[in-house]
């Protein structure tokens, strides 16, 4: 079965590993009996049976360590994240982070999005888009590896597997086992804790869209909106079914990342490799035997054990790696007891081994043209967008003209054209605009409603649109001197509010017969 | 052609489909997408078994399965339907009660009036006079400040409510303009003459001369309803003959015509067909399309230029509040 080649295997390092599969072919069936298999990797995977169990090994070492932190890190950011209160003044939402649909407005600390400034949002996920671009292009799939929500929580369901019911090897029999108290006892306080963290992942995705502390009471209370528990129990599924069950089938089948950073990796690219010209030959180790003439790898199925999604990476790599780098934790652990040096597999670029056998391996190279190449796209981004914030605008002003009719003419032989203007106050507090129009000569502006003319005043409440209908005309006198070129002319309306330093133009067309 | 054979590489079965040489191997769907699909399969059949579903054909027309729910969605449109003027009622009652200049000062309820009346007007008035109000010849421009019956809030309610030479209802406005030429009152060539004057007073294009011989003759004749400067009598329904606006146009052609045969423009009473609140709602909506009179007390201040010579100038006032 494993002899045929493994067809992710990148280019350069292709001819090696076929040769190097087919001599330790034999070898490998001999041991392997009490060895782990790794059975989701391409040339074992079922096609026609549901997919075997993995059974994940404990892993120890520098790179668990740093996972764990990872951990507790991106799951405490999740979960206290809505909890984080942010004043803003009196009747506006304190929450730090909150996407309030019910006003459409989106708060993240100093900054406040209203649904017309949506492409700030656009901006952000182009960013993070674009940052996991070049941080995939330099280190390979770290975000699958350690950040990754799927990798996570999958993580977090896999630890609380193992306090209750052991390791690998526990595990393993305790499935094959026969139904006992004992195993139901298990069984049911796994998945009762897998549940409990599901419900408290749903519970803690809608605080972002409600008062965190409000919304606390109102879900145990049974009076919480019905999209909040909708949300829940959606997220509460999810997060079990895909923790729990599905696991290493998420990233394998149904998530398309795997597929698509295929096309940011270059040879320069560091991923988790095992430096197959210092292991091979591979073979099993007494002490006291010599290392002479054979490779450091001793053949022992520890990386295989410990990878949570079931391949081995003596193949190559693979697709299904998530580069969680546990297998050089386990790895280090297996030359530390056999007193061989450590990091047989290791974050490696793809070209190191052809460079190492010319005797230039010199570590990685960060500046070449793809890094160079996100790096701008993301300082141009950047820039774009903290020159929008910064220059944010706290009023907006929209203007529809009337098409219908398109001008009127008026008794004296004027011509007037009527305009909807809508206001954003995007202050916390009330204004009262000033709005007058310029641009025409003899223009007069009025509102048919309150009759003011000339001014036009309008109070806008705290955050909120105000809109106000207005008629602008132009004497008869310009209506054939030329100031209407074809018929049409721009007037400029002019939104005032001193005590906040406030003056926008907003420049219309104003149409009159041609 | 189906045979099913073993894949030498891959050592899978293929489909036995074959297609310019390629076959297919037979690579089983995933799990998982198979569960998902199967759910949604169940989950159509508690569609089915809760909403309205199935259409089936009758002997009178098609029905439907209604399912065991009793959902429908044109009873839900009309039960929001009922909520929303249930929730409008209140305002609605306040306005009953409230004189027109009252409505168009509340700030809270003239934009529901306004809302009100532009719904009416689209489903009532606009036929005639546009969905803009922008009127057609014959039929008045609203969105103007020229008024043939004035352009007051009160006004506008009373042509509203009664109509214009509306034969059924004793209040309507009514004047008749006689029919100079066929009434043989005048002869072609002082029509013409007319023509010419009236062309004169509203700063066109005219022949002197004519002009001069019609002024005697509108001074005769046409006056007295007119007014002497030509600036019209609302309170006769005479429009005012120096401004720039034309019912019927203000070519010689058309004031020929006008002046030799009358014209004869008509509106329904709307007080038989809608209710009064809908009708003073309109009257507050047309009289803000932006041509709308000053009320008396509130907006004197905004009227600057002072009545002219025949005091019921509709224009006259407005200019001064563009
Ligand atoms: S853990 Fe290291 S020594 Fe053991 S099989 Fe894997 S690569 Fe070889
Ligand atoms: S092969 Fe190694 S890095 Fe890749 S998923 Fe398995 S344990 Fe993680």
């Amino acid at each position: 079965m494993a002899t045929s080649a493994p067809d992710t295997v990148a280019d350069g390092k292709a001819h090696g590993l076929q040769a190097l599969s087919e001599t330790v072919a034999a070898d490998t069936e001999a041991l392997a009996d009490d060895r782990a298999e790794a059975v989701n990797a391409k040339h074992n995977r079922p096609l026609y049976e549901s997919p075997p169990k993995i059974h994940p090994k404990q892993a120890k070492g520098r790179f668990r360590r740093i996972k764990w932190i990872v951990l507790f890190v991106t799951l405490g950011i999740y979960y206290l994240a809505p909890w984080v209160r942010w004043p803003r003044g009196e009747g506006i939402p304190d929450q730090a982070i909150l996407v309030d649909f019910s006003d459409r407005k989106f708060y993240f600390f100093f900054i406040e999005i209203w649904p017309q400034e949506f492409y700030y949002i656009t901006g952000l996920l182009i960013l993070a888009a674009l940052g996991l671009f070049l941080v995939t292009s330099v280190f390979g799939r770290v975000w699958c590896g350690y950040t990754c929500p799927q990798t996570v929580w999958t993580d977090l369901f896999v630890q609380i597997e193992r306090w209750i019911e052991g390791d690998r090897n526990k595990r393993i029999r305790l499935d094959q086992a026969r139904w006992t108290l004992a195993k139901l006892a298990k069984r049911t306080a796994k998945h009762g804790l897998w549940l409990l963290v599901a419900v408290s992942t749903g519970g803690a995705w809608v605080f972002y869209f409600n008062d965190a502390p409000q919304l606390l009471g109102d879900l145990f209370a049974g009076t919480a909106p019905t999209p909040a528990y909708v949300s829940m129990g959606v997220l509460t599924a999810t997060t079990y079914l895909l923790g729990g069950h599905a696991r290493e089938q998420v990233c394998t089948y149904m998530c398309p990342w795997p597929r698509i950073q295929g096309a940011m990796f270059d040879e320069n690219t560091l991923l988790v490799s095992y430096r197959w010209d210092r292991g091979e030959p591979r073979g099993r180790h007494k002490k006291g035997d010599s290392w002479e003439g054979r490779g450091d790898c001793i053949d022992c199925n520890q990386c295989v054990a410990v990878c949570p999604v079931g391949i081995d990476i003596r193949d190559g790599a693979q697709m299904e790696c998530i580069q969680c780098a546990l297998c050089i934790d386990a790895c280090n652990d297996v030359m530390a007891k056999v007193g061989r040096p450590p990091n047989l597999i290791a974050y490696e670029t793809i070209n190191a081994p052809e460079r190492r056998a010319q005797g230039d391996y010199s570590g990685i190279r960060l500046l070449r043209p793809r890094t160079l190449l996100y790096s701008a796209l993301i300082a141009v981004v950047a820039g774009i967008m903290v020159a929008g914030l910064s220059t944010r605008a706290t009023t907006d002003v929209n203007v529809l003209r009337d098409r219908n009719p398109v001008f009127v003419r008026l008794a004296d032989g004027g011509i007037r054209n009527g305009y909807e203007l809508k206001v954003l106050n995007k202050l916390h507090q009330d204004r009262t605009f000033e709005i007058s129009v310029a641009g025409l000569p003899g223009v007069r502006l009025f509102n048919p409603v309150t009759r003011e003319e000339g001014t036009v005043a309008l109070t806008v409440p705290a955050d909120s649109v105000g809109s106000v209908k207005l008629y602008v005309s132009l004497p008869k006198g310009h209506v054939t001197d030329g100031t209407l070129e074809d018929g049409s002319a721009a007037v400029d309306f002019v939104i005032r509010h001193d005590a906040t330093d406030t003056r926008v133009v907003e420049t219309m067309p104003f149409r009159g017969p041609n | 052609m189906s045979t099913r054979e073993t894949d030498e590489p891959t050592g899978k079965e293929t489909t036995g489909h074959e297609w310019d040489g390629i076959k297919e191997l037979d690579t089983p769907l995933p799990a998982w997408w198979l569960y998902t699909f199967y759910a949604c399969i169940a989950l159509s059949m508690v569609f089915f078994v809760l909403w309205p579903s199935w259409p089936i054909p009758t002997a009178d027309g098609w029905t439907y399965t209604k399912g065991i729910v009793g959902y429908s969605q044109r009873q839900r449109v009309e039960q929001l339907t009922a909520e929303a003027r249930a929730d409008l009622e209140q305002e609605m009652e306040a306005m009953r009660d409230l004189s027109l200049a009252e409505i168009r000062t509340d700030k809270a309820l003239m934009p529901i009036a306004l809302k009100a009346g532009e719904a009416a007007f689209g489903d009532n008035c606009a036929g005639c006079h546009g969905s803009g109000a922008q009127g057609f010849e014959g039929f008045p421009n609203l969105n103007d400040d020229a008024w043939i019956w004035g352009g007051s809030l009160e006004a506008i309610h009373q042509t509203i409510e009664n109509g214009i030479r509306w034969d059924d209802n004793p209040d309507t406005r009514y004047n008749v303009m006689p029919s100079f030429l066929s009434d043989g009152i005048l002869t072609r060539e002082q029509v013409g003459q007319v023509v010419q004057y009236v062309r004169r007073i509203s700063d066109q294009e005219h022949d002197a001369a004519k002009a001069e011989q019609g002024a005697a003759i509108y001074d005769q004749q046409c006056g007295f309803c007119h007014g002497a400067q030509g600036k019209g009598m609302t309170d006769l329904g005479a429009p005012n003959l120096t401004d720039a606006i034309w019912l019927y146009g203000g070519d010689v052609a058309s004031l020929t015509e006008t002046v030799s045969y009358s014209r004869y423009g008509v509106m329904p009473a709307w007080e038989d067909r809608l209710d009064p609140l809908t009708i003073k709602q309109l009257a507050v909506y047309v009289h803000a399309l932006g041509g709308g009179e000053p009320v008396a007390t509130a907006d004197a201040g905004s009227a600057t230029t002072p009545a002219t010579d025949d005091g019921g100038s509709a224009s006259g006032e407005t200019r001064g509040g563009l």
